[in-house]
């Protein structure tokens, strides 16, 4: 019971992570239809910014960790929306309105050249900073185990649960909003009306990195290790847990999200942590199965 | 007449270092968190190091960068543009020609490959990468019937060449069975792999199919790597039996007759590799004739049919189940043979060689070279394996280079190298029938 608990409050803080980056995802693929696999390297970009700016600011001598995290929080959104930014203006645009797996593969080109972009700058050793919130509040104790609420997961949910609610805010009440789900429906008609399509599209990038930037933060402090590689596997559990929610659903991204990090976190303490993946990719295929577009996608009108 | 040039066409000076300046601003934004700035270990706690220098030296780079190649480009449209007004309706011939030189152009590769290791007979490296070069033309064969024929994206192809590499190094090792027997069977194996993953994918569309092989191809590798007892775990399957010539090994020396005795020549390493050459252009070769000929079967004519439009292919009575599940059979098939030759030829494989990477490559081989294109598929496997040989004097520059060419080629050819994505069978304007 007790270790259920535990492992849900775990499932949650990972599902969190996985749901914000999954919203990048899920965006670009509502408004251009294709996958944008150098997205988790964004985010693993944004690790490093964190990583780096964590350490300047130590060194300038700031010790007050919610100013710290303040400051590296919106630096890292504001570089990594750049990043975003330049991924889309360099990989994708150019290939607008070609074959549907042109940008893919440049997507794919994007996402190795950032890992190893990184790689030679950052140097390929795992970076690990001094832990930052520590402590937590304990929750529920039995004689042998006690749930604990650590202040980096409380952290993550409540930044994840407020960034939620802003971000809907911004799509369904916002003249931007409105502007982007236009583009999603038909671009054609959408820039019949006098709506910068491009700019709209290069913003859609920006927000997504943005959302990664702030899941790259939150982990550099949850884990306190980030190296080149974290980018890959992030990048393709939010995938899944966006295809899983239903591409082009944004609360379908943060549900596949949730459902992704509690598989992972139960399967990985009750059964095996080695097939953990094998898990999530299992029950993703099952759930693609019954329900092809996704547990809350809408299914796909085919026009002839 | 002589080419019209409007006044707007050619910016003017300060338009230019106006927008090379938007560059440089970018590069400087990008450029700060990571190569003005890095962290290193230092007395075991991370320090900040700065790298202005070199920063300032890319954003120059980038500055200069952008004003040679706007000026190029500008250049290059408006010679296109007097070209295109020239040239006028002569562009329809071109491509009639184009087809019979890309058969040329064919003809001339198979001939090449063919003298390669004759001529290179002491060159090991070169004939080592020349077989590279062909277990992916394989692969990229086999990927090509599901992703450009059938038109299903399959970003897990790797699971396949890692059952056929595994089937044969188990069935070599564990049962002695030899290459020649293993081979087929090794196929057969993948192919039931492939319809393992066709079958529950077969109501998927587009990107949630593209995931699901994705998925197939971590959950192979994942369970390669855990499953110990099974295939090793990390540390994969060792002393794999190479193949022998007709029953003839290829080893210095022995009691039986080896190559070199039978044939009365010395023994020298370069035979093996010379065969194990040509062992995978036959069998390249084969995969070519296969997919050429299954293309005019009727077959073939239902994958291209479904992947211009499945739903046309339904009303018309087409069984699409069929179409896309022999698609996927047949790639993971070919997939599998190649996996078999892999695993022969090195002796030794463990999960490392079948990474998501080796699928996104393959998958770029296609899309590279063309999607259906067979010869646009040679021409990108051997951009694709030589650009990081070549690069091996940049070493740890190389990948950087190879993903940044993966976006130019794509970028300047968005239809790949070879564009060929017409259907075989057209009705042309004039009614008749265009093979």
């Amino acid at each position: 019971m007790a270790l259920a608990l535990q492992q849900l409050i775990n499932g949650l803080t990972l599902g969190a992570v996985y749901g914000l980056i999954a919203i990048g995802y899920t965006m670009v693929y509502g408004i251009i239809g294709m996958i944008n696999f150098a997205h988790g390297d964004i985010y693993m970009v944004s690790a490093f910014i964190a990583v780096t700016g964590f350490t300047l600011l130590a060194a300038f001598g700031v010790s007050s960790v919610p100013f710290a995290l303040v400051v590296v929080l919106i630096v890292a959104v504001l570089f990594t929306s750049v990043y975003g930014w330049a991924v889309e203006r360099l990989a994708y645009r150019p290939l607008r309105g070609s074959t549907r797996l042109a940008p893919l593969i440049s997507a794919i080109g994007m996402s190795i050249f950032l890992q190893n972009m990184v790689q030679l700058t950052q140097g390929a050793r795992v970076k690990p900073i001094p832990p930052m919130l520590t402590g937590g509040i304990d929750i529920y104790e039995t004689a042998e185990f006690t749930v604990r609420i650590a202040y980096s997961q409380m952290l993550i949910v409540l930044v994840t649960v407020g960034l939620m609610i802003a971000f809907s805010w911004l799509i369904t009440r916002t003249s931007f909003g409105r502007q982007q789900r236009a583009c999603e429906q038909d671009r054609t008609m959408t820039a019949l009306l006098g709506i910068n399509v491009d700019r709209t599209i290069s913003l859609t990038f920006m927000l997504g990195a943005a959302l990664a930037a702030v899941a790259g933060v939150m982990v550099t402090v949850y884990y306190g290790v980030v190296d080149f590689y974290i980018g890959f596997v992030a990048g393709i559990k939010a995938f899944t847990a966006a295809v899983l929610g239903g591409v082009g659903s944004l609360p379908g991204a943060m549900l596949g999200g949730l459902i992704i990090g509690l598989i992972e976190a139960f399967w990985s303490s009750y059964l095996s942590a080695e097939y953990k993946d094998v898990a999530t990719f299992s029950i993703l295929i099952l759930v693609l199965m019954f329900r092809p577009s996704g547990l809350l996608g809408r299914p796909e009108v085919e026009k002839v | 007449m002589p080419p019209l040039v409007f006044a707007n066409d050619a910016p003017t000076a300060a338009e230019r270092l106006k927008d090379a300046s938007g560059v440089a601003l970018i590069a400087l934004l990008l450029g700060i968190p990571m190569i003005g700035l890095t962290t290193a270990d230092q007395g075991g706690s991370l320090q900040v190091l700065t790298r202005w220098p070199l920063l300032a030296a890319f954003i120059a780079a980038s500055f200069c960068g952008r004003l040679v190649v706007r000026y190029l480009l500008d250049a290059l449209k408006r010679r296109r543009q007097a070209q295109d007004r020239q040239a006028g309706a002569a562009g329809a011939k071109e491509t009639r020609r184009g087809g019979r030189m890309l058969e040329s152009i064919g003809w001339l590769a198979f001939g090449l490959a063919l003298v390669l290791p004759i001529v290179f007979s002491d060159n090991r490296y070169v004939v080592d990468t020349a077989t590279t070069v062909l277990i992916y033309v394989m692969l990229g064969w086999g990927l090509n019937v599901v992703v450009g024929l059938a038109g299903l994206l399959d970003l897990g192809h790797v699971a396949f060449y890692a059952v056929g590499a595994y089937a044969y190094a188990l069935l070599s090792t564990q049962f002695g069975w030899g290459f020649w027997a293993a081979l087929p069977v090794a196929g057969i194996i993948a192919g039931v792999f492939g319809l393992a993953l066709g079958w529950p994918s077969l109501r998927l569309r587009g990107d949630y199919l593209a995931i699901v092989t994705l998925g197939f191809g971590e959950i192979i590798r994942v369970v390669l790597i855990n499953w110990t007892d099974f295939s090793g775990g990390p540390n994969g399957i060792s002393s794999i039996p190479r193949p022998t010539f007709f029953g003839l090994p290829f080893v210095p020396s022995s009691d039986n007759p080896t190559f070199a005795t039978y044939f009365g020549l010395e023994f020298s390493p370069m035979h093996r590799i010379i065969f194990l050459y040509y062992v995978i252009l036959v069998l390249s070769l084969l995969t070519n004739v296969l997919v050429k000929r299954l293309r005019k079967l009727p077959i073939g004519r239902a994958w291209e049919a479904v992947r211009e439009d499945e739903i046309a292919c339904k009303a018309l009575g087409m069984n699409v189940t069929n179409a896309k599940l022999s698609a996927f059979a047949l790639g993971a098939m070919l997939g599998g043979v190649a996996g078999v030759f892999f695993a022969a030829r090195q002796g030794f494989i463990s999960p490392e060689s079948f990474t998501f990477n080796e699928s996104a490559i393959i998958l770029a081989i296609v899309v590279l070279g063309g999607m259906g294109s067979q010869l646009g598929v040679v021409l990108a496997s051997v951009v694709l394996v030589l650009l990081p040989e070549l690069g091996r004097d940049f070493a740890e520059y190389r990948m950087l280079l190879f993903g940044a060419a993966m976006i130019l080629i794509m970028v300047w050819r968005p239809g790949g190298i070879l564009s060929h994505r017409e259907p075989t069978l057209l009705l042309s304007s004039e009614g008749g029938r265009r093979e």
